[in-house]
């Protein structure tokens, strides 16, 4: 058995074998993986009875569940309007040419996905960005280039 | 005239005196009918937005006859320009834990969740911990009621109650039809309160403070105080409790950089004044009701861009399910875009107007009903903006 | 319990319904239509297309007449100011996102988007036009549908119905915003999910989103090549639709007219599935008289009872998917279809002197799976592909007025001989508990001599239209050779549409039935409600096709597949007897595993 379909066994059997589970499952694989793997995604739907086209549609309509392969870090600047009106374009730009992907993209080394999401909630702090679960805020494009940078060591 | 705006601190207010677990206990002496009659009486209304009288809620839902009934409280907060449910859940999440404790009480619940949006991710262990140990007082009280944390993972409108049950039941958060309402059938179809979280803190803290109190704040259709998330062209963004049904121009005067051309009440999906109109706004269910958020403009800013940042956010954050929101929301963001580029007639803003109509009337849920709030909003009072 | 009555206006019109009706059907009671695109009477309620908002007295919001239940003293306007521009700004949304090139869509004047648009008389769009580049090419993986997202208006019957009403799920809503879309796992070719290949979502789709794979060129190619002898069968369940489509009421049975439009179009020899029919009813009976002999006397543990039946391509798909530990319960007998193709291109091009190289063999179906079945690699033990073409019974009209035949003034022709010839258990292949009812006529006569215990021959237990039925037939006085069965009570289930066949398939799974004999089709209401059958469906239209199946039935001089003379015929010149080895190889098959996901 795979280390994915050990994972969504144990998630099953944590938040138990009903639809109800499907969010906290999903996340669960998401915490480990980063994101749903056609492998994970399948494993779900047999363990919950579920069809895959099922879980995929499910899954499809979080931002933060995944269906494309992520790096190891996931960076999400936030785009709504009041990071947009403190610069946020500016940071973006910093961490693009830093990590020479676009936004959307992955490096090569799979460390880094930079993606740009709707408001994070931090509008009097903005720009803002999350790294994985951590959010880092007041952001200049030095102070992210900073934050990426002590990722990148870890 | 007093011109100061009346800041209050009834939320984040941490008493000395009183030991939070007091109120708790002192509620549960109550007769369950007695806190609703309060609660009626207090005036207070949802704090996300909708404004429905919290008292009424609970007792459409205790008069429903099921076995099995929710309380839920409403943290998916995503509304562009509202931060202050994270704020509370920080700072003060035993009074939203109590609220939801004494609804349990009151309509017989016996589970609660707290729905959390994914983005506010980072909190959910701290909480988890301080809920743990607010559990453990429940069963040592007795009261058959415990509460669990539900987390949302990316997607604005499961704010929407109905919505917020689908994504909870392992679905898409696509918004149900109405009837039923949440009362009647809720999370798995059973009678539910779901209340945003500061709602649920004034009912804690109206338990404390008792009726009176809360009632000498506000003016009649807006009773009590509200908190605001302040935040674009401000020297102070942040937190704010302030007594509701103050005049914008109180507001302005206070909060903003002193060259406000507009101010966006309610979030993406509320209503843009613009300076001309700050001194005959109030804010409050009698005026321009809002969630909290108040995000100030001033006159470097393009309206193009703001409202084209809204409607990108609309465009993407609809559950797509019903034509007006799914097909409305791209049709005025490209809409505005092609009057833009010159590609339609400045008269094209016309016809999209008379669509926001449509939307607000016929989309499935608030979301597709309000687009047209920021969009009229801005288009009549920035309308040059929008076409050069 | 009974059911208050609400009392409301519609239109300044008092009108009482039962609580719980909506404000839709309420309208209709009193004549007033009001447009639906999401709505479908099989489905559950989604009120999520908009087109049917009405205004209500007092409400700031209009509602969706589908899914708001009325309440007392509601007034209602189904075409005020509010109403009506409303739902022209809805249906120019809906026309914003489609690709409206009507004159080029296989939906074209079958299309409810198109009747919508022209009924509101939408000219020039005033929306800007939203397709995506990328919607427009179509999935034409699937031998039997085919996907084309740039015609999809997101009213979702198609997810309901493949989700609510067959148990499969290939299809589901993916994303949010303006990313919707109906997709399968992964955006994966239909070809590689477990679609059934069904066609219930075809025959819901509004538009063009969802069609059939047509075939309609390559058979008029067949037909005008002097080189090919083309035979066209016609499905049991064709006779009773067709008319549909063709602009009469439903439940009209048209089998003269059929025939002589199968000529006149050109087809070489117009046969009749149903001879194919009363085939696999001896075949069927004896596979499943030898099972319960071998199982109750033998005592062989190999072998899987209850038997099922193996008609339906569609649930023979979805067993393989879904139950592939019971494959061995499946009847090894090809579908009609198939055997037809089989002895066409063998005993049937002998008789008549044709090469079966030289023969192209047609058959017209009411399903779209049996364009995949006949693709089956199993499929070819004639040494050809032994069906060629498959035609919807949709196709089937649209040929019929492509070659200008004035269908109502054609006089009745009869099946050309032979294979042309069947008897009233065969139609009754077209309904749910027909294949079931037929084999219980055989069966029970074989075993015992005489006719099933039912008056003229119909057995109602296994008829109707409720989802799973079942019956217990008590087996008397038998022939010495069957004693075994004396006194025995034959229980048999009948299930239709797949949901249903999923809830029969988890109780013999769990051991909780114990049945011998079962009969699936994958459609709602059988063959007659199949996924090639004229659009649109309702139970009601269903209902209609069934009692003209029954109606058929009664007429027919023969009423029991063992006496078609020309199947005794079959077994006395070619195959020997039933489940011979030469009807083995011809007439039987195997069934393999897929993946469910």
């Amino acid at each position: 058995m795979s280390k994915t379909d050990q994972l969504v066994q144990k998630l099953v059997r944590k938040h138990g074998k009903t639809r109800n589970s499907l969010m906290a499952v999903l996340q669960g694989v998401v915490q480990e993986e980063r994101y749903l793997s056609e492998d994970a995604m399948i494993a779900v739907a047999r363990e919950l009875d579920l069809s895959a086209a099922d879980v995929y549609g499910t899954a499809s309509f979080y931002t933060f569940l995944d269906t494309i392969p992520r790096g190891k870090n996931i960076i999400r600047i936030c785009k709504t309007i009041t990071c947009h009106m403190k610069g946020k374009d500016e940071v973006l730009l910093a961490l693009e040419n830093m990590l020479k992907i676009k936004a959307g993209e992955t490096t090569h080394d799979k460390m880094f996905t930079l993606l740009t999401v709707n408001c994070l909630g931090w509008c009097h702090k903005g720009p803002v960005m999350l790294v994985n679960d951590e959010v880092y805020t007041e952001l200049t494009p030095q102070k992210a280039i900073e934050v990426i940078e002590e990722y990148s060591r870890k | 005239m007093d011109k100061q705006i009346k800041k209050v601190d009834i939320i984040f207010q941490m008493d000395e005196d009183c030991n939070l677990l007091d109120i708790l206990d002192k509620a549960l002496a109550q007769p369950a009918d007695d806190i609703i009659l309060d609660l009626i009486d207090s005036g207070l209304k949802g704090r996300g937005g909708a404004g429905f009288l919290t008292g009424l809620k609970w007792k459409f839902t205790k008069n429903e006859d099921s076995d099995v009934k929710y309380v839920i409280c409403n943290a998916d907060e995503g509304e562009p320009g509202t931060f202050k449910d994270r704020e509370i859940l920080d700072k003060v999440p035993e009074k939203v834990f109590i609220g939801m404790a004494i609804c349990g009480y009151v309509v017989g619940a016996k589970e609660g969740y707290i729905y959390i949006r994914g983005e506010y991710n980072f909190l959910v262990k701290g909480l988890q911990k301080k809920l743990d140990n607010f559990n453990k007082h429940l069963k040592d009280r007795n009261l058959d009621f415990q509460i669990a944390i539900r987390s949302g993972s990316g997607a604005y409108v499961c704010g929407e109650e109905s919505a917020l049950f689908e994504s909870m039941e392992g679905y898409r958060g696509e918004p149900r039809n109405k009837p039923p309402y949440p009362t009647v059938a809720g999370y798995n179809k059973k009678p539910t309160v779901i209340n945003n979280v500061e709602t649920l803190v004034y009912v804690t803290m109206i338990s404390r403070l008792g009726v009176q109190k809360f009632k000498e704040l506000g003016t009649k259709d807006s009773r009590g105080s509200k908190v605001f998330s302040v935040s674009g062209d401000t020297p102070i963004p942040g937190i704010y409790e302030l007594e509701l049904g103050m005049p914008l121009n109180q507001f302005v005067d206070e909060f903003a950089d002193g060259d406000a051309k507009a101010v966006q009440v309610g979030g993406a999906s509320g209503h843009c004044v613009p300076r001309k109109k700050f001194n005959d706004t109030i804010i409050g269910f009698e005026g321009i009701p809002t969630g909290g958020s108040m995000m100030i403009f001033n006159s470097t800013r393009s309206m193009y861009n703001v409202l084209h940042d809204y409607l990108e956010f609309f465009t993407e954050e609809s559950c797509g399910q019903c034509t007006p929101c799914r097909v409305g929301c791209q049709q005025l963001l490209k809409g505005i875009e092609a009057v833009k580029r010159g590609e339609k007639p400045p008269s094209y803003l016309d016809d999209l107007k008379k669509l926001t109509t449509t939307m607000r009337i016929a989309a499935k849920c608030g979301l597709g009903q309000s687009v047209g709030n920021p969009f009229n909003s801005i288009v009549d009072n920035f309308r040059e903006e929008i076409i050069y | 319990m009974s059911k208050y009555l609400v009392n409301l206006k519609i239109n300044n019109i008092p009108v009482s319904v039962e609580e719980g009706t909506t404000i839709l059907e309420a309208a209709s009671r009193i004549n007033f239509r009001i447009p639906t695109l999401c709505d479908h009477p099989d489905l559950n309620v989604a009120g999520n297309c908009r087109v049917c908002v009405v205004e209500v007295k007092g409400a700031k919001l209009l509602a969706a007449a589908c899914a708001t239940p009325v309440s007392e003293g509601m007034e209602v306007f189904t075409n005020s100011e509010k109403v009506r521009t409303s739902r022209k700004h809805i249906i120019e949304l809906l026309l914003s996102e489609h690709n409206s090139d009507c004159t080029k869509c296989f939906k074209n004047g079958n299309c409810e988007l198109q009747t919508l648009s022209s009924e509101y008389r939408i000219g020039d769009h005033v929306f800007l036009d939203l397709v995506k580049p990328k919607d427009k090419i179509q999935d034409i993986s699937s031998p039997s549908i085919v996907k084309d997202d740039s015609k999809c208006i997101r009213c979702q019957r198609c997810v309901r119905t493949c989700t609510d009403l067959q148990a499969v799920s290939a299809l589901a809503v993916i994303n949010k915003g303006d990313q919707q879309k109906i997709s399968t796992f992964l955006g994966k070719p239909l070809n590689e999910v477990v679609c059934t290949n069904c066609g219930q979502c075809v025959n819901r789709c509004p538009t063009g989103a969802l069609t059939e794979r047509s075939y309609i060129d390559e058979v008029w190619d067949a037909i005008y090549d002097p080189n090919k002898f083309v035979v066209v069968e016609t499905a049991p369940a064709i006779r009773v639709a067709l008319a549909e489509d063709l602009g009469f009421d439903p439940g009209l049975r048209v089998t003269g007219k059929l025939v002589s439009a199968l000529k006149k179009i050109g087809f070489s020899k117009v046969l009749d599935t149903d001879f194919a029919a009363d085939l696999t009813i001896i075949e069927e009976g004896t596979e499943l008289l030898t099972r319960l002999k071998r199982a109750l006397v033998d005592n062989d543990e190999n072998i899987a009872l209850p038997l099922m039946t193996s008609c339906s391509p569609a649930w023979i798909k979805f067993q393989e998917h879904i139950f592939p530990d019971l494959l061995n319960n499946l009847s090894s007998c090809k579908s009609p279809q198939q055997m037809f193709g089989a002895l066409s291109k063998t005993y049937y091009a002998d008789k008549i002197n044709i090469k079966a190289q030289d023969m192209v063999v047609v058959s017209i179906m009411p399903c779209t799976a049996k364009k995949f079945e006949a693709n089956r690699p199993e499929m070819r033990d004639s040494g050809y592909q032994d069906v060629d073409y498959i035609l919807t019974t949709r196709e089937l009209a649209m040929m019929i007025r492509q070659a200008g035949i004035d269908f109502e003034k054609l006089e009745d022709e009869k099946y050309d001989s032979i294979l042309g010839e069947s008897t009233g258990a065969a139609v009754i292949f077209g309904a749910t508990g027909g294949v079931m009812e037929a084999a219980l006529r055989t069966a029970y006569e074989i075993v015992t001599g005489n006719e099933v215990p039912f008056t003229n021959l119909n057995i109602t237990p296994v008829r109707g239209m409720e989802g799973v039925r079942e019956a217990t037939i008590k087996i008397k006085n038998v022939k010495p050779e069957w004693s075994f069965l004396e006194g025995v009570d034959l229980n048999v289930a009948v299930a239709h549409g797949l949901a249903n066949a999923k809830i029969l398939m988890e109780k013999v799974q769990s051991g909780e039935a114990n049945y011998h004999f079962i009969e699936v089709m994958g459609c709602p209401g059988g063959c007659l409600g199949g996924g090639g059958q004229p659009i649109p469906t309702s139970l009601e239209i269903r209902k209609k096709r069934a009692e003209a199946i029954y109606a058929e039935d009664e007429g027919m001089p023969l009423r029991k597949s063992h006496d078609n003379p020309e199947v005794v015929r079959l077994y006395k010149e070619f195959l020997g007897e039933a489940n011979s080895h030469k009807a083995h190889d011809l007439l039987h098959t195997h069934y393999k595993p897929r993946k469910r996901y």
